[in-house]
């Protein structure tokens, strides 16, 4: 599935929306200005980019802790989350979830989570209703090396492929598990091996360069929209800012040569690189790109701070419909 | 078990090193003791429970497992019944919906079930609280859901002399106890002996005595409490302030001694009010002691709502000594 211009200008723009977004975020977490916890998703902007291209506003999407980088890429707008973030009345929930809960069901994105492992099964319920109301949809489950673990993620995955669901599942390996390699918490290396137990395809995909996600998902996706039942697709990814936050708790966990040797496969310096090498967008254009988000993150960031704290009247609203 | 306290030193340790000491002394104290959990090991807990720990013990006993708490459990529950004595580290208790099978049906009710034959020496530790904005899935107080099954014990430490000797107890036991943590409570400094010691299971404290009015209370909201009491006193009341710190078994007796010196009493704790431990207090209060009440049993907790993230209105949620303070002046109208 070759993308077209158009596609990969698309792509590229998701990308810097979520690194710069995420970035000034990050920022903001240590000046002291958002409370509670924030998983960054820098570094792994290729797989959100590349997978959510292919997905409508009907499509579902289920995230992780580690959801921002999905939102956006989903069309999330960036008043809305940072209002959310900093625990305003105007975000996303109201101020009532934060970045854990971050969700915007008007374009199917059904939560970032703060259970590790829960989104699958959710997934799997949305993709039960897409093939219920033959409605053409897919669902996509976003799942980490770590989440791969939990009993939740196989019963889902069995289910997927014994119903046959229009599902994809995307494990975004990326090493690690909060502060634990890969090696320590599993036996194998790809997670996509599992699949064959599922009874699914599996497919491994390098989660920094954007086309090759873009391909791998587009197929994936395909074949589900047609009824030919769900993928698991693992992109190999690598975040790089810590667990929480930027510096995190400042543990010593992995090299600073390895995050240094990812860091020279940054995503989105890779893919401008051949971007502008295949004359698809100009060094300028590029500029222009993440001089534009840039604008809309601070105006983004404006809002929020404009935007009142939720009145405790409202502290019993919405726990039932 | 007696309370065998060692001569108190005058050191102050927080309650997260309080925590750490204890889990020390009990892999020290017993060959058969592991520890095994999400992060525990070369992080030592995302809380910094176990620091050092892998470093003095080994990663054959500090041991890091996959996220996924349903088999943590299990190998809890299946070395304890054969042979081990596991503790084992849920890292936030919200997340024991992921375990609740092996926690209810299994740890719970083994030894029963069994007619006897087996029993479960296992410790849980595992984190409650809100107050950090960690939003509804990192800032619940479940510990109703445990107390509810038959075969378990439940702790909640208000204060690190609490925490290490109720860990250290815990651990001897040889039962299942779930030693149920509070995450704002991490940094708190408290006096804690340098020795091993343990805080009994199923006793009370009366860490305010007062002869007016009782509160009944645990984990951090005895800290709100005693300050509520502060404050009361300066109004004419002086109120006797019980810290449980024994869910499951509970110390009815302190209780009930206590409302029937003072006639009136209220419940308090960081859970949602309803279905929470202040009901079946507020019960057995009612049952032991009606004649000596002069005021119904008050009851102070969360309200029916999922722990909201906004700093703001999440501090509307959590009690506190302002909101103890208000409704004990209603009940005894000062
Ligand atoms: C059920 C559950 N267990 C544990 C946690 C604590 N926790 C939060 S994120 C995380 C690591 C997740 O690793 P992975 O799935 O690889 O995602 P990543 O953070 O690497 O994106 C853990 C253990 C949790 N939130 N939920
Ligand atoms: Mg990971």
């Amino acid at each position: 599935m070759q993308p077209s211009d158009d596609v990969l200008r698309d792509i590229h723009r998701r990308m810097v929306r979520i690194r710069i977004f995420e970035q000034e975020a990050g920022k903001l977490m240590e000046a002291g200005k958002i409370p509670g916890a924030l998983h960054l998703y820098v570094g792994e902007e290729a797989v959100a980019a590349g997978v959510m291209v292919h997905l409508s506003d009907a499509d579902q999407i289920t995230s992780t802790h580690r959801g921002h980088g999905h939102l956006i890429a989903k069309g999330g707008e960036f008043h809305k989350m940072f209002a959310e973030i900093f625990g305003r009345v105007d975000g996303y929930c109201k101020g009532k979830g934060g970045s854990m809960h971050i969700s915007d069901m008007q374009i199917g994105m059904l939560g970032a989570n703060g259970i590790v492992g829960a989104g699958p099964p959710i997934a799997v319920g949305a993709a039960f209703t897409n093939k219920f109301k033959k409605s053409g949809n897919v669902a996509v489950s976003f799942f980490g090396d770590g989440a791969s673990n939990e009993g939740s993620v196989h019963e889902a995955a069995n289910m997927a492929a014994l119903y046959k669901l229009p599902i994809v599942f995307i494990c975004e390996n990326n090493g690690y598990g909060e502060y634990t390699p890969q090696a320590h918490h599993q036996a194998i290396v790809d997670v996509a091996d599992r699949a064959r137990g599922y009874g699914m395809p599996g497919v491994v995909v390098d989660g920094m360069d954007a086309v090759a996600v873009y391909e791998a998902a587009g197929e994936a996706i395909k074949r589900a929209r047609a009824g030919e039942g769900p993928t698991l697709l693992e992109c190999k990814t690598y975040r790089f800012f810590d667990h929480v936050g930027v510096r995190g708790m400042g543990l010593s966990y992995r090299s600073d040569d390895e995050l240094a040797k990812w860091q020279q496969r940054d995503p989105i310096t890779l893919f401008e690189a051949t971007l502008i090498e295949q004359n698809i967008v100009s060094a300028e254009e590029a500029k222009v790109v993440h001089d534009k988000v840039e604008a809309e993150v601070q105006a983004g960031i404006e809002f929020a701070e404009a935007s009142p704290m939720p009145d405790p009247a409202a502290l019993l609203d919405d726990v039932y419909k | 078990m007696a309370e065998s306290k060692t001569q108190p030193e005058a050191r102050e340790l927080t309650y997260v090193a309080a925590i750490n000491e204890a889990v020390r002394a009990v892999l020290t104290e017993q060959p058969d003791a592991f520890v095994a959990g999400e992060d525990v090991a070369g992080a030592g807990s995302v809380f910094g429970y176990y620091k050092g720990l892998l470093e003095e013990f080994g990663a054959e006993r500090v041991i890091d497992t996959p996220i996924s708490e349903e088999g943590i459990v299990g190998l809890g529950v299946g070395a304890a019944a054969t042979g081990l004595r596991p503790i084992i580290d849920i890292m936030f208790m919200d997340f024991m919906g992921e375990c609740m099978d092996e926690i209810t049906n299994q740890m719970a009710k083994m030894r029963y079930m069994f007619g006897g034959t087996a029993y479960l020496p296992i410790t849980v530790l595992t984190m409650s609280g809100a107050g950090i904005s960690m939003a509804a899935q990192h800032s619940q107080s479940l510990e109703a859901w445990l107390c509810h099954l038959p075969g378990l014990k439940v702790v909640m430490p208000a204060t690190p002399y609490d925490a290490k000797g109720l860990i250290i107890s815990a651990s001897r036991d040889d039962n299942p106890v779930f030693v149920v943590l509070n995450k704002m409570s991490l940094g708190m400094k408290g006096e804690v002996p340098e020795d091993s010691y343990t805080v009994p299971i199923g006793e009370a404290s009366i860490v305010r005595p007062g002869e007016n009015f009782t509160i009944v209370t645990y984990s951090r909201m005895v800290h709100e409490s005693v300050k509520a009491a502060e404050a009361l006193s300066s109004l004419g009341v002086e109120t006797e302030v019980v810290d449980l710190r024994s869910l499951q078994p509970l110390d009815t007796n302190v209780v009930i001694e206590s409302v029937k010196r003072t006639h009136r009493a209220m419940v308090v704790h960081e859970a949602v009010r309803f279905g929470g431990m202040g009901g079946e207090i507020a019960a057995q209060i009612q049952e032991l002691a009606f004649d000596y009440l002069d005021a119904p049993v008050a009851r102070v907790g969360a309200p029916f709502s999922p722990v909201p993230f906004s700093p703001q209105l999440e501090q509307s949620y959590i009690p506190n000594a302002d909101k103890i303070v208000a409704e004990a002046r209603t009940l005894l109208d000062v």
